[in-house]
């Protein structure tokens, strides 16, 4: 990203000053980490609070309704449940902070499970669909927010942006057995009921197409033992659908800006020196653009750590999200909080980046008067 | 090169040729026309100024001839012909390679039209590397040696500024560095020194005007203003709904103008407002200090005061503090320290601190009708809200009202149920002066109300000014940069610099000799109508260099 927004040959010029000017970039920097973790701070006792507030308790359901009154205060004693809420909140913290969320209340006696253990490689997969998706997604949306920019009004920009719309009204479960489906009509459409109805030569027609399909795996079933081809061959359909997903945001934000910045006196004259289309859209207008398309970035990315437990449950694949599902069913406090606070922090993190690229990209904050 | 400046006018084949060019605009869903059939001949080394008012088809005309057309606008007949080719029947690949080659452009804004993310040089040498007639260290070079010749003040290393880091009178410069990097046979001056201040203008105009003798560059200097393009320009021709009213070389232009609407062009200049006898002061500000947030100080202590029925004009640069004494005074800015008041009692500092009757008594009227209008009011709602708010009318009294506020302003009842959208600028500002009057104030105070408007409105806005104060015994105080405008309707000014008053006193006094200095600098800095202005300027501050800054 930072590549484009320096123009070619200033970063030699630039080098005089640089120790100077890297220091608002610093100082706002450390300011938003700052605001980031009393966020978090607030973020940890709203989430600690708001599970306190839940109906029922942890010991009874656990027990069962038939389990004796004794038995289940012991059970809360053995949990700590009986202290008040200020202390259990400041013991929680205190682990947090040193990145130790406890044990799961799912422990037994011999099979002791902390939440890190379970959080760890759940996380990881995460990540890894996310990290997937966004190497397919952001460049795709990018280059397209930028084409259709280009060619406003065009069929093309038409097309683009009626696809993504499309793709974006659609609930994501529905993009994901889409998907599955035309997989699996590659062996199954001649025998389906839609077969039946059309006439053979669409038949052929939509069986040729199928037989461009690879043959995806429409489950995405992993373990410690698989592969990372195997993982990404697997992913293919689950980053697809979550591409499919995101795309149509960053996208439009990228149009919308560009289509602002491409109306500005700077790209006139840009025009009027002569310069050919392809460098007035990447050395005039993108470099103007950079920060609200971050932004918009920042905030599809953390989606795709935070809001994919749909996606996962259709592919049954093992990320946070199910996680944090199972969590709640089974009212597993430890993980819920720890999941929670995961969230919170990705959104922090995702947004102090994109602020950051604000800044690089804005030589009027970065190279004061 | 001098030698070739005595072969100016000798008449080859022309450089630029255009034979009756339309070009067509696109708005409120259809065609109309910009530019109807217009015929232009430009020779090398000659400049030729172009002068009209707003929505003449100056800048459009000025544009296609670099084979260009704005978004929304399209030529539909004509022919363009640069050095022997036909610009409109290029393919625009091969335009593009004569843009910024061989045809350049500088435009009115400079700070808007520099890419903010770039640095100046990088800018500057990017036509010459991309197309491949320098390299890039001897296109650097070459930039440097213009900054030089353009007098901008540390030549070698102002390049690897970035433009918000230099002034607006530099990056003018650096823009007029650019064009002529390629060493073009055209430049295109679209209004390049509207935007700065008359001292910075003086300049600027010097210095391009130097470089494109040096060069014989031959250039199309667009302007509103007759006395600019005057400085400049070998031949003028005026425009007017997109068609040559007439056209002559300077001189005679200026001498003996054919047509009348060439004169009406400098009508504000003609205005002159006779002083008026002295009445009871309405406006005192004793020591009054102020600025923004805690630390940036923009007014340090000054005094001033307001006669009843009277105006006191307030002349300054940009950045002397001249708006934001209006904000202070019209209670959007609290003062730091100092005293202020209003027909005898004190005026509290802040908008809050007044009771409603208080900020009846004084309104405002600002620069730009376009943004100070609402965009989704109509005309009666707009007039009818200070009525209700202050006044309390309802109803028919409201509709009344509206209606003598509209004839009071020359417009008539016919515009009641329009949006400001459909409303010329000159219209607009009117509306705005409708709506300061419609709550019955004491003071108006006029912030460059005249200066976004053409010459031609701004004096029939000047002379409602001046009507309406003799029939209401309204005050103002008008602010403003322009000379012309305090001659036309102050009693009395005042000269801001740098947060201070220089020098105040009847309008006789301070516009007549002898002069503070900065007053002489500020008043020598106005165009006259004499195309010799500019060079007997620069001679007189050549001999007390210390004048010019």
């Amino acid at each position: 990203m930072n590549d484009a927004t320096t123009p070619a040959g200033a970063g030699a010029n630039a080098a005089p000053a640089s120790a100077r000017n890297l220091r608002p970039l610093l100082r706002t920097g450390l300011q938003r980490l700052a605001l980031g973790f009393v966020t978090l701070f607030i973020v940890s006792i709203i989430i600690f609070l708001s599970i306190e507030a839940l109906p029922g308790d942890f010991a009874q359901s656990m027990l069962g309704r038939s389990a004796a009154a004794d038995t289940v205060e012991a059970y809360r004693l053995m949990l700590g449940l009986d202290r008040p809420v200020f202390e259990r909140y400041l013991s929680w913290a205190a682990g947090a902070v040193q990145g130790d969320f406890g044990m799961s209340l799912t422990s037994r006696p011999g099979s002791i499970r902390a939440v890190n253990d379970m959080i760890g490689p759940r996380l990881y997969n995460t990540f890894f669909l996310a990290a997937m998706t966004a190497l397919i997604a952001v460049p795709l949306a990018v280059l397209l927010g930028i084409l259709t920019a280009l060619y406003r009004g065009s069929w093309f920009d038409r097309l683009i942006n009626g696809s993504t719309l499309m793709a974006i009204s659609v609930p994501e479960f529905f993009i994901a057995y889409i998907l599955c489906y035309i997989v699996i009509s590659k062996d199954m459409f001649a025998f389906g009921q839609l077969a039946q109805i059309l006439p053979q030569w669409a038949n052929d027609g939509i069986i040729w197409l199928l037989s461009f399909v690879p043959k995806l795996p429409t489950l995405a079933v992993i373990n410690e033992s698989t592969s990372f081809g195997e993982r990404v061959w697997k992913l293919i359909l689950p980053a697809l659908t979550l591409t499919l997903v995101i795309t149509a945001h960053m996208m439009r934000m990228t149009r919308a800006v560009l289509i602002n910045v491409l109306a500005s006196s700077y790209v006139e004259m840009a025009r009027l020196k002569g310069l050919s289309k392809t460098r007035v859209v990447l050395c005039h207008a993108l470099p103007n653009a950079w920060a609200p398309i971050a932004t918009v970035i920042a905030f599809n990315l953390a989606y795709l750590i935070v809001g994919v437990v749909v996606v996962e449950v259709v592919f049954v694949y093992p990320g946070i999200g199910q996680l944090m599902v199972d969590a709640v069913r089974t009212r597993d406090i430890p993980v819920v909080q720890a999941c929670t606070l995961i969230f919170a922090a990705t959104y922090i993190i995702l947004n102090l980046i994109a602020d950051c690229v604000a800044i690089i990209t804005n030589p009027r904050l970065l190279y004061p008067r | 090169m001098n030698a070739e400046n005595t072969d100016l006018r000798v008449r080859g084949a022309p450089l630029l040729q255009i034979r009756d060019l339309r070009i067509e605009g696109f708005s409120d869903d259809r065609w109309h026309p910009i530019v109807r059939g217009i015929d232009l001949e430009l020779h090398r080394g000659e400049v030729l100024g172009l002068i009209g008012e707003s929505g003449a088809g100056k800048s459009t005309l000025g544009l296609v001839a670099m084979g260009y057309a704005k978004p929304g606008c399209r030529i539909t007949g004509g022919s363009v012909t640069f050095d022997g080719q036909d610009l409109l029947a290029m393919k625009e690949d091969e335009r593009r390679l004569l843009r910024g080659a061989r045809i350049a452009y500088v435009a009115q804004s400079a700070s808007a039209s520099f890419n903010p993310a770039h640095r100046l040089l990088d800018q500057t040498i990017e036509t010459a590397v991309t197309h491949g007639l320098l390299g890039r260290k001897q296109a650097s070079l070459r930039a440097i040696g213009m900054f030089e010749k353009l007098r901008l003040p540390g030549a070698g290393a102002i390049g690897l500024r970035f433009p918000h880091q230099v002034s607006g009178g530099q990056l003018q410069r650096a823009m007029t560095a650019m064009a002529m990097e390629c060493r073009p046979d055209l430049i295109i001056f679209d209004e390049p020194t509207t935007a700065l201040d008359v001292t910075t203008q003086v300049e600027v105009l010097a210095s391009m005007r130097e470089v494109v003798r040096e060069f014989n560059t031959a250039a199309i200097y667009i302007s509103h203003d007759l006395a600019v393009v005057a400085q400049m320009a070998d031949r003028i021709m005026v425009l007017r709904h997109g068609k040559t009213v007439e056209e002559a070389p300077a001189r005679r232009m200026l001498a003996e103008p054919a047509e009348d609407y060439t004169r009406s062009l400098w009508s504000v200049r003609a205005l002159a407002q006779p002083e008026r006898s002295d009445t009871e002061i309405c406006l005192k500000i004793d020591n009054l200090v102020t600025g923004y947030g805690k630390s940036a100080k923009v007014i340090d202590d000054i005094s001033i005061e307001l006669q009843r029925g009277r105006t006191l004009a307030i002349v300054g640069e940009s950045g002397s503090g001249k708006s934001t004494l209006a904000q202070v005074i019209s209670g959007m800015l609290p003062a730091w320290s100092g005293k202020m008041t209003f027909e005898g009692r004190p005026l509290p500092s802040g908008f809050r601190s007044r009771p409603r009757d208080l900020l009846r008594r004084i309104q405002m009227i600002y620069q730009s009708p376009d943004t100070a209008l609402n965009p989704r009011h109509s005309v009666a709602e707009t007039i009818g809200r200070p009525l209700e708010f202050y006044l309390g009318l309802k109803g028919a009294a409201k509709q009344r009202r509206i209606k003598e506020l509209l004839d009071m302003i020359e417009m008539g009842s016919g515009y009641l149920d329009r949006l400001p959208g459909e409303l010329s600028g000159g219209q607009k500002q009117r509306i705005c002066i409708a709506r300061a009057l419609a709550a019955k104030p004491e003071l108006v105070i006029c912030d460059e109300v005249t200066s976004a408007l053409d010459q031609l409105v701004q004096s029939g806005i000047l002379k409602l000014l001046s009507s309406l104060q003799a029939e209401l015994g309204i005050s103002y105080l008008f602010i403003t940069h322009d000379i012309a405008t305090v001659r036309a309707i102050a009693d009395h000014v005042v000269v801001m610099n740098q947060g201070k008053v220089v020098e105040q006193g009847p309008k006789s006094v301070v516009l007549e000799p002898p002069h503070q200095p900065y007053t002489d600098l500020l008043l020598s800095s106005v165009p006259e109508m004499d195309p010799d202005w500019l060079t007997r300027v620069l001679k007189s501050r050549r001999a007390t260099p210390d004048a010019a800054s």
